[in-house]
C-alpha cells in the first residue's frame, strides 16, 4: 500500500495533497494541466523532493521530510512510465528493457530470461532487436512499461500512458492495458487529464485540481456523488451547491444557490446540500415551456459537442444562471435549429434533480 | 499592397543574396587564397621527397604523439567539468566558465609564460614537481600540458553543450530504473552526447596540433624533444622557404583530415551502427 502525503511549493504553485493507494489497484489521479499531476508523480518517484509530508510504500518509509528522509528514486522499489516513454534512443529495445537489472546489478545468467518474460507480458517478443526509432507509439509504450515491470516493482507509475498516442491506436491500447493492470500485484498510480480514462482505469480516483484534492472515491462515487464544480465537469453533470437554510422565499422545496434558485423534491435538513442534474434531463426548447417542469432557465448556446466525438448526442453548453450543460439527441439538434448564439429555454423537473449531503 | 508586398519581397531577397554571395565569396577567397596558393607552391613529387626527411618525420610523430596525449588528458579532466556546468547550479559557475574559457582567448605566448611561473624549476608549483623528480619545462611533457593548457577550453564548451542537449527525462527514468548517477553517467548521459564528445576531442585534437606560441615558450624548441610540426615550420622558414611550405602542406592536410572526420562522424557512425545491425541480423 501506498501512502503518500505530499507539500512541495515551486514559485507560485503549491502542491498539498494526500492520498493513499492500496496494491493490486490503480489509483488515478486526474485533473487539468497544471493541477499538479506530474509533481505528484515525481515526488512519488523521488525525483524531486518534499517540503513537507512523507511517502510510505508497503510500510517502507522513502521520504519524509519531518526527519530530512529522502531515499533516493534508484534505491525506490517503483516503475516508471513517462509521458513520451523515454525509450534510451542509443539502445536496442533488449538493452532497453535490461538496463534497470543491469543497472541493480541482477547477475548477467537472469537477465536475459527476464527480459524474455516481460517481453512476451506484453507480447512484444519479436521486437527485442529493434532500435526505439523503429517503433510504432503503440509499441514503444509496451517496451516502456515491459522496462518498468521488468523490475517487478512495489509501485508502478504511469504517467498520461495513452496521451502520446494517436485517437485509433489509443483505443485498442486502451482495453489491453486496463487488462494487463488488472492482472499486476503492485499499486498502479495512473495520473491523467482525461475523465474517460479516469472513469476506465480508476478503482480509485484521486481528483486534483489546483494543487490539491477535490474528491477523492470510487468511480461510482465521483459519477454519483460529485462535490466540486470541477469534478462535476468531469463526469459530465451539473453541479450545485447550496444550504437548505438559504430556502428560496415562499417555497418549501427550492434551494437558493450561488448562481440561481434550484426548485427539488425535498429540501431537506439545514446542511450543505449537493445538487445534480443530469444533462439528459434537461429540456431545450425555443418558446418557453408550459406544463410541469419547475425549473425553466433562458441562455443562450455556448457551444456544441457530439458526445461522444462523432456520437449521436449531442452536449449543448448554456450560459444560463446557474450555468447548465444540456445533453439531446442529433435530431433535437437539427429539429430546434441548435447553433452557438441561439436563445433557448433549458427546462428540468424538481424530481429530476439528485441531491445528496 | 498584398499583390506588391511579394514582389517587394522577392527583390529584396534577390538583393539579399547578391550582396551575401558577393561578401562570402570574399571571405572564402581570403580564407583560401593562401591555402590553394601553398598547395600549387611545392609538387607532390617534392612533397614526398621531403616527408622521408628524418627531422620532419620526427616533428610529425611528436607531433601526432603529443596532441593526441593532450587530447586524452583533456577528455579525460574535461569530462567531470562540463558535466557539472551542464546540470549543476552553483555559485561562481559563471567566474569557472569565464575562467576556462581564458585561455581560448589568451595569447598562447601568454598561457607559455604562466606556465613557465607555474611549473618553471623556481615557478610554483614546479618546486613541487621537482622534488618528486617531475620536470615540465623544455620537455616533451611540457609540450603536452602547453597543449592541454590550450585546447582544453574547446572540449569542455562542446561536451558541456552535448551534455545540456540531452533531455532530463532519459535522466529521470534511468533513475527510477535502480541505476545511481555514476551509472546513468556512463550508459545515458555520455552515450547519447557522444556525438559533440567527438566533436569536442576532434577541435581540441586540432587546436593541440596547430599549437605553437605557448609550446616554443614554455618548452622550448627542441628537435625529436619539443619540436613539434609548427614549430618546425617556423626554423625552417629561417633558412628554407620550400622546406617551411612542403611542412605546411603536410600540416594542412592533417587538420583538413581532423575537421572533415568531424563533420562526417555522427552520420558514419550511424551508417556503421546500421550496418552492424543488418549483419547482426
Amino acid at each position: 500500500m501506498l501512502d503518500a502525503q505530499l507539500a512541495k511549493r515551486r514559485d507560485a504553485f503549491a502542491l498539498d495533497v494526500a492520498f493513499e493507494a492500496a496494491a493490486g489497484s490503480t489509483t488515478v489521479v486526474v485533473g487539468e494541466s497544471g493541477a499538479g499531476k506530474t509533481s505528484v508523480l515525481r515526488l512519488v518517484a523521488g525525483l524531486d523532493r518534499l517540503d513537507s509530508g512523507h511517502v510510505t510504500l508497503d510500510g517502507v518509509p522513502y521520504a519524509d521530510a519531518a526527519c530530512r528522509l529522502h531515499v533516493p528514486p534508484w534505491q525506490r522499489n517503483i516503475g516508471y512510465v513517462a509521458q513520451d516513454y523515454a525509450l534510451f534512443p542509443h539502445l536496442r529495445v533488449q538493452d532497453n528493457v535490461a538496463f534497470g537489472l543491469r543497472a541493480g546489478g541482477t547477475p548477467g545468467r537472469r537477465i536475459r530470461p527476464a527480459v524474455e518474460r516481460a517481453l512476451e507480458l506484453l507480447g512484444i517478443g519479436e521486437l527485442s532487436g529493434r532500435m526505439p526509432h523503429q517503433l510504432s507509439g503503440g509499441q514503444q509504450q509496451r517496451v516502456a512499461l515491459a522496462r518498468a515491470l521488468v523490475l517487478e516493482p512495489r509501485l508502478l507509475l504511469l504517467d498520461e500512458p495513452l496521451s502520446s498516442l494517436d485517437i485509433q491506436t489509443r483505443r485498442a491500447v486502451r482495453v489491453e492495458l486496463r487488462n494487463l493492470l488488472r492482472r499486476l500485484p503492485c499499486v498502479t498510480i495512473y495520473v491523467t487529464h482525461s475523465p474517460v480514462e479516469a472513469l476506465v482505469f480508476g478503482d480509485r480516483v484521486v481528483v486534483l485540481d489546483g494543487g490539491r484534492v477535490a474528491q477523492t472515491g470510487s468511480r461510482e462515487e465521483l459519477l454519483r456523488h460529485p462535490r466540486s464544480p470541477f469534478v462535476a465537469e468531469l463526469v459530465g453533470t451539473n453541479l450545485f451547491t447550496g444550504r437548505a437554510t438559504d430556502r428560496a422565499a415562499g417555497s418549501a422545496d427550492a434551494i437558493r444557490t450561488p448562481e440561481g434558485v434550484v426548485a427539488i423534491g425535498d429540501a431537506g435538513g439545514p446542511d450543505t446540500v449537493y445538487l445534480t442534474v443530469s444533462p439528459r434531463e434537461i429540456m431545450l426548447s425555443r418558446t418557453l415551456p408550459e406544463g410541469s417542469p419547475q425549473n425553466i432557465f433562458a441562455g443562450s448556446i455556448v457551444e456544441l459537442i457530439p458526445e461522444p466525438p462523432g456520437g449521436e448526442r449531442v452536449r449543448v453548453v448554456l450560459d444560463t444562471r446557474p450555468p447548465l450543460v444540456a445533453e439531446v439527441t442529433r435530431e433535437a439538434v437539427s429539429a430546434l435549429a441548435l447553433r452557438e448564439g441561439v436563445q433557448v429555454y433549458a427546462a428540468f423537473k424538481a424530481t429530476g434533480v439528485h441531491r445528496y449531503t | 499592397m498584398p499583390a506588391v508586398a511579394p514582389r517587394r519581397g522577392a527583390a529584396g531577397g534577390i538583393a539579399l543574396r547578391i550582396s551575401a554571395v558577393a561578401l562570402g565569396g570574399t571571405l572564402v577567397l581570403l580564407l583560401g587564397l593562401p591555402l590553394v596558393s601553398l598547395v600549387l607552391r611545392i609538387p607532390p613529387a617534392d612533397l614526398v621527397v621531403r616527408l622521408r626527411d628524418p627531422l620532419i618525420l620526427q616533428a610529425l610523430r611528436l607531433s601526432l604523439l603529443t596532441s593526441l596525449a593532450a587530447t586524452i588528458i583533456v577528455a579525460g579532466l574535461g569530462l567531470p567539468v562540463a558535466y557539472l556546468l551542464a546540470t549543476a547550479e552553483f555559485r561562481g559557475k559563471r567566474a569557472l566558465e569565464a575562467f576556462i574559457d581564458l585561455p581560448m582567448v589568451l595569447p598562447p605566448t601568454v598561457a607559455g609564460v604562466a606556465l613557465l611561473t607555474a611549473f618553471g624549476r623556481t615557478g610554483l608549483a614546479g618546486h613541487a614537481l621537482g622534488a618528486v623528480g617531475i620536470s615540465l619545462p623544455f620537455t616533451t611533457l611540457g609540450v603536452v600540458v602547453a597543449q592541454a593548457f590550450v585546447a582544453a577550453p574547446f572540449f569542455v564548451g562542446a561536451a558541456r553543450a552535448g551534455f545540456a542537449e540531452v533531455d532530463r527525462k532519459y535522466l529521470d527514468v534511468a533513475a527510477t530504473l535502480r541505476a545511481a548517477p555514476g551509472y546513468t553517467f556512463l550508459r545515458v548521459l555520455v552515450p547519447l552526447a557522444a556525438p559533440s564528445l567527438l566533436a569536442g576531442a576532434a577541435m581540441s585534437w586540432a587546436r593541440a596540433l596547430g599549437e605553437f606560441g605557448a609550446t616554443i615558450t614554455f618548452a622550448g624548441n627542441m628537435p625529436g624533444v619539443t619540436q613539434t610540426m609548427p614549430l618546425a615550420v617556423y626554423l625552417a622558414l629561417q633558412s628554407d622557404l620550400d622546406a617551411a611550405v612542403a611542412l605546411s602542406v603536410l600540416l594542412l592536410l592533417v587538420s583538413l583530415t581532423v575537421l572533415l572526420s568531424i563533420r562526417l562522424t555522427p552520420s558514419r557512425l550511424a551508417a556503421l551502427a546500421a550496418r552492424a545491425r543488418r549483419a547482426a541480423r
